[in-house]
């Protein structure tokens, strides 16, 4: 406790506010205790014929309820911080009681040394990593992490940006935002060719010319989704470690992040999608990213 | 009395009167549809019809539609009937009415199209806001210039309380709505910044939330309390000391209650610790309107058994007591840590809101509505006591299947494990709370039925009955 810190205007104002507002309380019920009272007699005053007040005195157990609060409210902020700056002799705060909290919280720190596919066989930190999952991930990515519409299934072993550990630390610990931009332009007679040239990869196609016109159209020069599918439309993982652009999916598989049908695949091309992993490295610390890139991995790797 | 005599104006009494059980029904049926949304999700059938657009819809009706309009009805015939004196300029009485009306229709429909200012219980945009204030000035006006034209010297209890209601109301209704107004969506839509920031804008909402509840929900209400309870039991208000006491008291100490809101967020610690002392304080303030209350039936205790009206009174003081004592415990902060954003909460507002406000309301207006229409009684004594017994049982189911759900999702959300991490999952406790939500529902449920019967009841009441106003008495000698 800084001395500096127990004077000043504002801080004696607030502290004497508060200390005048609660001793007054009880100055006020001790003053009315010299009213002069008559039992069952009321105090002449009478309204609408009938309304009358009796000149009982006050409930004893019920003014005694009234001073133990008050004297409480005193005691409590002799210990507690409550008059202005001074923080109470029993040295509480808020800031202090989290830091404990945190330091008395077990961590995850042992297994920070291990690496992740070992980890991924370490039952026991699969245990504490699933119970992680289920507090932070499954809004997403659902209780058996097989995700939703939008939301990258976890166990099917594709995967947008890696499942190297590292990459899989890497979208945990940062985050990810994902962006494909929207196509209009290109008119809706060749974005339905194009939907139904990627959907005929899956065999999902019924109308082999419209899928031959996407063929002819992926490949011309105003059509940008090579810039990040790639030229064999394999996404941005397959073309290699320096290829800018992150996060496209593979056109070729039958891996739909939000759906496979036609009106599906022609929204996703007309207006384009925008998606975020948010950002848990601060949150979380380094013990608990890697815990759950271990659990994430193992998820995939039996 | 001289046939000359003047009358006391029981139109604008008649007018809110009647308009209290309409809003009641429409508040608590928004209210039965959030409840349901909560059980079966897929009834959000449209924007406009989504949960969080009708939550608010719920509580402004409520509060200030339901509320609001028994406060209107029992102050503006209390007031006269205690001043003897007929209600002070009826134009701005007729006003306030109509305006009232207004703003309500307004909250209807711009709270359902999306436009809300984000605090709680002030959502209403910034004309409404300006409507709100011109409506309660006039109500002021209306209200004290009434007290002025008073016959008697003493100003009687009732009109302490609602009197403050009107004041403070009013600073915190400026307070809070204090906002910039944005045109950036054109003149049609408005929209508006809060003018605070940060922490001192929770701070200056919950100092305006939790005093909507100490003044609007409390204080008016404990003014209803104070003319219906001694009316209908026909006995002297228990103490006179102890009226003017826990009246000081209670409206000073609610002014500190707010911070209790605001646990263990950014709010300073010292003002935390404030929030929470004060609320400690006010359980006294607060019992002496029930010990008050109650007490005055001491010596008519047989009444109870066979008059409904009493029931609703005296059931009405119960809740309030239990109310107010759960209300201080749950802003101690280690109780706050477990309650605070749970069902728990829920619960706790419910008891004060149906248990406490609605209930008072309700018999105090089966005292009025007859006394409105030239009757001796209501259409039906029998329908009053079935109303009671539906309502309490809808209570009760309401909140004790909420203090249950709100402690066990307490529970679920800190139960760790040896290893640290949360045992459950935030959707573990939103599935084990469906069974509670299923019997919240049939306990609003029965509450809304309940007013539906006294709607019956009134109507027909209302069909048998002519609308009379009587004359204004002349007072008592005074001693």
């Amino acid at each position: 406790m800084n001395v500096n810190d127990l004077i000043g205007f504002w801080n004696i104002y607030v502290a004497g506010i508060v200390l005048v507002a609660i001793i007054g309380c009880a100055v006020f019920l001790w003053s009315q205790g010299g009213a002069t009272y008559t039992i069952g007699k009321t105090t002449g005053h009478s309204w609408d014929e009938t309304l009358e007040e009796y000149n009982n005195p006050l409930p004893k157990w019920w003014s005694w309820l009234f001073y133990i609060t008050v004297v409480f409210a005193l005691g409590y902020l002799v210990y507690f911080p409550g008059l202005g700056s001074f923080p109470g002799l029993g040295g509480w705060s808020s800031g202090k009681q989290w830091q404990a909290e945190q330091d008395a919280a077990p961590n995850f720190q042992k297994y920070l040394n291990e690496d992740i596919p070992a980890l991924a066989k370490n039952s026991a930190a699969l245990d504490s990593g699933k119970r992680l999952f289920n507090t932070y991930c499954i809004q997403c990515h659902a209780v058996d992490g097989k995700g939703s519409k939008g939301f990258p299934n976890l166990t099917d072993g594709d995967w947008l940006y890696g499942g190297e550990p590292a990459q899989i630390e890497e979208s945990i610990r940062n985050g990810r935002n994902g962006v494909m931009t929207p196509n209009a332009y290109l008119g809706d007679d060749t974005i339905r060719d194009l939907a139904n040239y990627v959907r005929a990869f899956s065999g999902l196609s019924t109308d082999s010319a419209s899928a031959n016109r996407g063929r002819a159209a992926y490949a011309r020069d105003d059509v940008i989704c090579k810039t990040c599918h790639g030229p064999d439309l394999k996404g941005s993982l397959a073309q290699g470690g320096d290829f800018p652009f992150q996060g496209a999916p593979n056109l070729t598989d039958d891996t739909w992040l939000y759906g496979s049908d036609e009106a599906t695949v022609i929204e996703t091309i007309t207006n384009g999608r925008s998606n975020t992993m948010p950002t848990w490295g601060k949150f979380l610390g380094e013990d608990k990213v890697h815990l759950l890139a271990a659990y994430v991995y193992s998820l995939s790797n039996k | 009395m001289s046939e000359t005599q003047t009358t006391y104006n029981y139109k604008v009494v008649r007018q809110f009167a009647v308009m209290t059980v309409i809003w009641a029904i429409v508040g608590m049926l928004v209210g039965v549809v959030i409840a349901a949304q909560l059980v079966w999700p897929e009834l959000n059938l449209a924007p406009w019809l989504s949960y969080g657009r009708l939550r608010p819809l719920h509580t402004n009706a409520v509060i200030f539609a339901f509320g609001g309009c028994a406060l209107f009805a029992t102050s503006y015939y209390a007031v006269q009937r205690t001043s003897h004196a007929r209600i002070f300029c009826d134009w701005l009485a007729a006003f306030t009415f109509w305006g009232w009306q207004l703003v309500i229709l307004l909250a209807a429909l711009s709270l359902p199209l999306g436009y809300t200012t984000g605090k709680e219980y002030a959502e209403l945009e910034w004309p409404i806001d300006i409507l709100i204030t011109l409506v309660w000035v006039a109500y002021a006006v209306v209200f004290f210039g009434t007290i002025a034209k008073r016959k008697v010297p003493h100003i009687y209890v009732a009109n302490w309380f609602f009197g403050a209601m009107i004041i403070a109301v009013a600073l915190l209704h400026l307070g809070n709505s204090a906002e910039i107004p944005v045109f950036a969506e054109g003149w049609l839509t408005p929209r508006s910044f809060s003018a605070y920031a940060g922490v001192q804008d929770a701070m200056i909402q919950w100092w305006y939330g939790h005093n909507a509840v100490g003044f609007f929900l409390t204080a008016g209400f404990l003014g209803i309390m104070y003319y219906f309870v001694p009316k209908q039991a026909g006995r002297p208000v228990y103490s006179y000391r102890l009226s003017v006491v826990h009246f000081w008291a209670l409206i000073f100490t609610y002014m500190w209650a707010g911070p209790h809101h605001l646990h263990y967020t950014a709010l300073p610690d010292w003002t935390q610790s404030i929030g929470m002392l004060f609320s400690l304080i006010l359980l006294a303030p607060s019992w002496g309107g029930m010990i008050n209350g109650i007490m005055t039936l001491s010596g008519a205790w047989h009444k109870l058994r066979d008059d409904p009206i009493l029931k609703f009174l005296i059931t009405s003081l119960s809740f309030y007591g239990m109310s107010t004592f759960e209300g201080p415990m749950m802003s101690i902060k280690s109780v706050n840590a477990l309650s605070h954003y749970t069902d728990w909460t829920v619960g706790h507002v419910h008891s004060g809101a149906l248990g406490w406000v609605a209930m008072v309301s309700v018999g105090a207006l089966y005292y009025l509505l007859p006394r409105l229409f030239g009757r001796q009684q209501m259409y039906s004594i029998k329908l009053i006591t079935v109303h009671f017994w539906v309502a309490t049982i809808g209570i009760v189911l309401y909140v004790a299947s909420m203090w249950i759900a709100g402690v066990m999702q307490g529970l679920f959300w800190r139960a760790p494990n040896s290893d640290g991490t949360l045992q459950y999952a935030f959707v573990e406790a939103v599935k084990a709370t469906y069974p509670y939500w299923t019997v919240r529902l049939i306990g609003g449920t029965l509450f809304l039925v309940g007013m539906l019967i006294m709607a019956y009841n009134m109507f027909k009441t209302i069909a048998v009955g002519r609308s009379e106003d009587a004359p204004v008495l002349i007072p008592a000698a005074q001693h």
